[in-house]
């Protein structure tokens, strides 16, 4: 630390040198360990975003750990070695400032967050190549099909994707209604969100994927699973009184076992859909209806596959 | 002594109310003296934190298990709601608004505010919202339940049909607590800018009177967006317009625009003024002037200048197009530099220092840790790709905590107990402070770490019911709530009891340097009265052995004799 040369006692400087170096070089160590462990703080990377998205929270965990280690241990030794003795009331050193110093840790820091800006400019760039989202407004008289040719890169869909208070429907493009979105693995899906009635948010954490759902807009999204698994779908945008209990399954399977489950599934009738808000209202209004106020919730979809609700998910 | 550059006739009498000092009943009057309503501001305000926090131990005691099964969700949906309106309009404005009123003017040696009746008024629009507000309690459909976001179309989806239901209530409580702070804002800043003590330039100023300067200069900018769009909604809800409704041709996003425009402007609003607390707090207990002082200052405006274009970080997944996405991660990340600076310079000043462990040090250094802390979270939820996967997660409940509770709420409880005897004239007792600082760290911290981790496996924020694998963190996180509903326990008995029959304090307890150490305490009604002192040093030059104004003799002597 530069503050030191204004310090007359001599060898102090370069004791401190070796304490700083072998400090810096701990916090280091100890913060790459930390960026490892990063990697388990998040659920199984299950799309073909996930793995940019998790190395840029690795980094980012780095160097958080390598700042918040640094500063305190700077504060637990400024802890340790200048305290006040009781009854001491003198002063400490009158230094007001270093302006080398000053300068330097504006600078460091900034050329870091624009590093990390960049960077994730750069990891931007990529997820979109990956699954771009278009927002289109549908009062430009567009209807869903109108959207769906605008997106040609897709290996299938496009999938709508419709959400309502509370609950999820998918419709495939041969007709085929479903509680539970099915995907092959390692095909490059399109959906259409769509909201009729308030925003939603559509949230798969093992993909890292979010995109709100706008009513009068419908967006255009993509994604690529690539871990065949049962993984959890969430409303991440709150969206009313049985908001958390909005959410469904994303089955990841093998093109075979996708191919057939749609065929089987085009000749089963149609059934009530999962719509978990709704029985817990029947017994709201059962039990008195107490509680605040809140709307009914919709019709639950009418589908082929009203999926499997009690079946554990991997993430 | 110094001629004063203002008009004498804005003195007032000595002491507006008789027996000003010991007459109790001066807090519950139309009382001019910024003295009186910075108690009162923070004497209401407390009480809010509390209300607030009970509020917050309700959830928590429905967030132990995963099942919604102690409230019905849509009681949890109000329950949330009036958490985060009670906690950001009724204490955190509230109480930073008290520390102006204290602060601003025994730090610049003005007598009061430049307009003490519009100072009383604003504050007396707080009980008058907050009556507003907590009012809808109790009207058929219960309270507003759509988050303090209020974002439509839920928010206007009024079940019941009434025209007075509690989402107009909420709206009309945003809007009065609107105006009661714009009122405040000019207020502080024109006190700021013309009421300062001969030679006190800019750079005399001590810090917290600049990072309340550049965060009322936010409220005055930003607050315009909020009110603009609380009335536009009040119309959606109310008399059937269609700006944000999409049936109608509008669209919701457009409220989210002018939402967050000021609402995220507001952390910096309540954030600016406790990095002033940090400043000043810090300098003394160390006994060291703040490591570049003028950095630190300068920061300040930077942050505002800063804060007014980042507000579209809440809006990385509401469809807004790459650019803008990438521009506003720019300015986000961006904002971690000049509060770099700021910290930097704290642990700059803690180099080669006298450290004091008091109180209100403990405090701060513990708020410092977690701001730390909370600013690494932040840069993280700046990034837009991990904001996709992490955004509307618990990780930014905690995030937030960490700034707004762990940061705010710490500066908040070091300057009441730092100032306390300066405005009480009552010693506080430190034992008791030190248990208050080790339950609130603990708790905090049990509370809000381990939620960072439920965000990250995926638990959506706003759940009053959760999937089976969240239950750990939130266990913890519940007993950590409820450890700091007892942290309250020993605050509010030092507080009372301090103030009831503490020892009287001392001009100048802790030996700091600032011109409210050179008044009595608590200081008489019109502070330095007809001798304003000649301000000739910088702020914090602890160790310098300059004298802070000219005379300083004749002023230590009198807050002694008073």
């Amino acid at each position: 630390m530069t503050s030191t040369r204004q310090s007359p006692k001599k060898g102090l400087p370069l004791r401190l040198l070796a304490v700083i170096l072998v400090s810096v070089a701990l916090d280091a160590a100890v913060s790459f360990q930390v960026s490892r462990w990063a990697y388990g703080w998040l659920p199984v990377p299950a799309s073909t975003a996930a793995p940019y998205v998790d190395d840029l929270f690795s980094l980012e965990v780095g160097i958080g750990a390598f700042v918040f280690i640094g500063c305190v241990g700077f504060i637990i030794w400024s802890l340790l070695f200048s305290r006040a003795e009781k009854y001491d009331e003198s002063d400490g050193l009158p230094i007001e400032g270093n302006t080398k110093l000053e300068i330097t840790w504006t600078v460091i820091p900034f050329v870091i967050v624009m590093a990390l800006a960049f960077y994730s400019i750069h990891v931007n760039e990529k997820l979109a190549s990956l699954g771009p989202k278009q927002k289109y407004d549908v009062a430009l008289n567009q209807s869903p099909d109108a959207v769906a040719t605008l997106d040609a890169r897709r290996d299938i869909g496009p999938i709508e994707v419709i959400s309502r208070q509370w609950s999820w429907e998918f419709v495939y493009p041969d007709g085929v209604r479903s509680s539970e979105l099915h995907l092959p693995l390692n095909q490059r899906a399109n959906f259409l969100l769509i909201s009729k009635d308030v925003l939603h948010s559509f949230y798969i954490p093992a993909f890292r994927l979010k995109q709100d759902i706008i009513p009068g807009s419908v967006i255009s999204y993509s994604i690529t699973p690539t871990r065949e698994g049962r993984f959890r779908l969430r409303d991440a945008m709150f969206s009313g009184a049985y908001f958390s209990n909005n959410q469904t399954d994303v089955i990841v399977e093998s093109e075979e076992e996708y191919a057939s489950w749609l065929t089987q599934t085009a000749k089963r009738p149609l059934v009530q859909g999962l719509s978990p808000g709704t029985p817990l209202y029947e017994k709201r209004l059962k039990d008195g209806d107490r509680g605040w106020a809140t709307v009914p919730p919709a019709p639950p979809p009418m589908v082929n596959d009203p999926g499997n609700p009690e079946a554990p998910h991997d993430a | 002594m110094t001629s004063t550059k203002y008009d004498p006739r804005v003195l007032k009498a000595p002491h507006p109310v008789p027996g000003a000092p010991d007459n109790w009943k001066r807090f519950l009057s139309f009382n001019t003296d910024a003295k009186v309503i910075g108690i009162q501001y923070i004497g209401l305000s407390l009480f809010f934190l509390l209300v607030g926090g009970l509020l917050a131990m309700v959830m928590r005691g429905e967030l132990i298990t995963p099942p919604a099964d102690l409230v019905d969700p849509s009681v949890y949906n109000g329950l949330y709601t009036m958490h985060g309106t009670v906690m950001l309009f009724l204490f955190l404005f509230p109480v930073l608004n008290g520390f102006n009123n204290l602060l601003i003017p025994t730090m610049i040696g003005a007598p009061d505010m430049a307009f003490p009746k519009l100072n009383a008024a604003a504050f007396w629009l707080v009980p008058v919202f907050a009556v507003v507000l907590l009012s809808s309690f109790f009207i058929p459909g219960g309270p507003a339940s759509s988050g303090w976001w209020s974002y439509p179309p839920v928010s206007i989806q009024n079940p019941l049909g009434h025209l007075i239901n509690g989402e107009f209530l909420w709206i009309l409580a945003v809007a009065i607590s609107g105006v009661s702070s714009i009122m405040g804002a000019i207020n502080f800043v024109t006190t700021i800018i013309r009421m300062r003590a001969p030679g006190m330039g800019f750079f005399k100023m001590p810090v917290f009177v600049w990072t309340a300067w550049a965060a009322q200069t936010l409220q005055l900018i930003g607050l315009p967006a909020l009110t603009g769009g609380a009335i536009m909604l009040l119309f959606d809800l109310s008399f059937g317009t269609s700006f944000f409704r999409p049936e109608g041709g509008g669209d919701p996003v457009l409220y989210q625009h002018f939402f967050w425009f000021y609402s995220h402007p507001a952390v910096y609003v309540m954030v600016l003024p406790v990095f002033g607390i940090f400043s000043e707090v810090i300098t003394v207990y160390s006994r060291k002037p703040l490591f570049g002082y003028k950095f630190v200052a300068l920061a300040s405006f930077i942050i505002t200048f800063l804060g007014l274009i980042v507000w579209v970080h809440h809006m990385f997944y509401t469809g807004t197009p790459q650019w803008m996405r990438n521009l506003v991660m720019i300015t986000t990340m961006l904002i971690a530099v000049p509060t770099g600076v700021k910290v930097f310079a704290w642990l700059g000043t803690l180099w080669g220092a006298k450290i004091r462990l008091t109180t209100p040090m403990l405090f701060v250094l513990g708020g410092l840790v977690n701001f730390i802390f909370g600013g690494i979270t932040g840069v993280m939820l700046g990034t837009v790709p991990i904001d996709i996967h992490v955004g509307n997660t618990y990780f930014v409940v905690a995030h937030f905590h960490y700034i707004i509770f762990n940061t705010i709420g710490f500066g908040i409880f070091a300057g009441i107990y730092h100032w306390f005897p300066k405005f009480t004239g009552r010693m506080y007792y430190e034992g008791l402070g030190k248990i208050h600082f080790t339950l609130t760290f603990i708790g905090a911290t049990l509370n809000w770490l381990p939620l960072h981790w439920a965000g990250l496996y995926g638990m959506p924020r706003r759940v009053a019911s959760y999937d089976p694998e969240f239950a750990l963190w939130n266990v913890i996180a519940s007993i950590g709530a409820f450890m700091l509903g007892v942290a309250s326990i020993p605050f509010i008995l030092n507080i009372v009891s301090s103030w009831a029959r503490g020892a009287k304090a001392p001009a100048n307890p802790w030996r700091a340097i600032g011109l409210e150490w050179l008044l009595p305490s608590p200081p008489p009604a019109e502070n330095f009265e007809d001798d304003i002192p000649t301000v000739i040093s910088e702020p914090y030059g602890y160790g310098l052995g300059k004298p802070l104004v000219e005379d300083e003799e004749f002023y230590v002597r009198r807050s002694m004799e008073a």
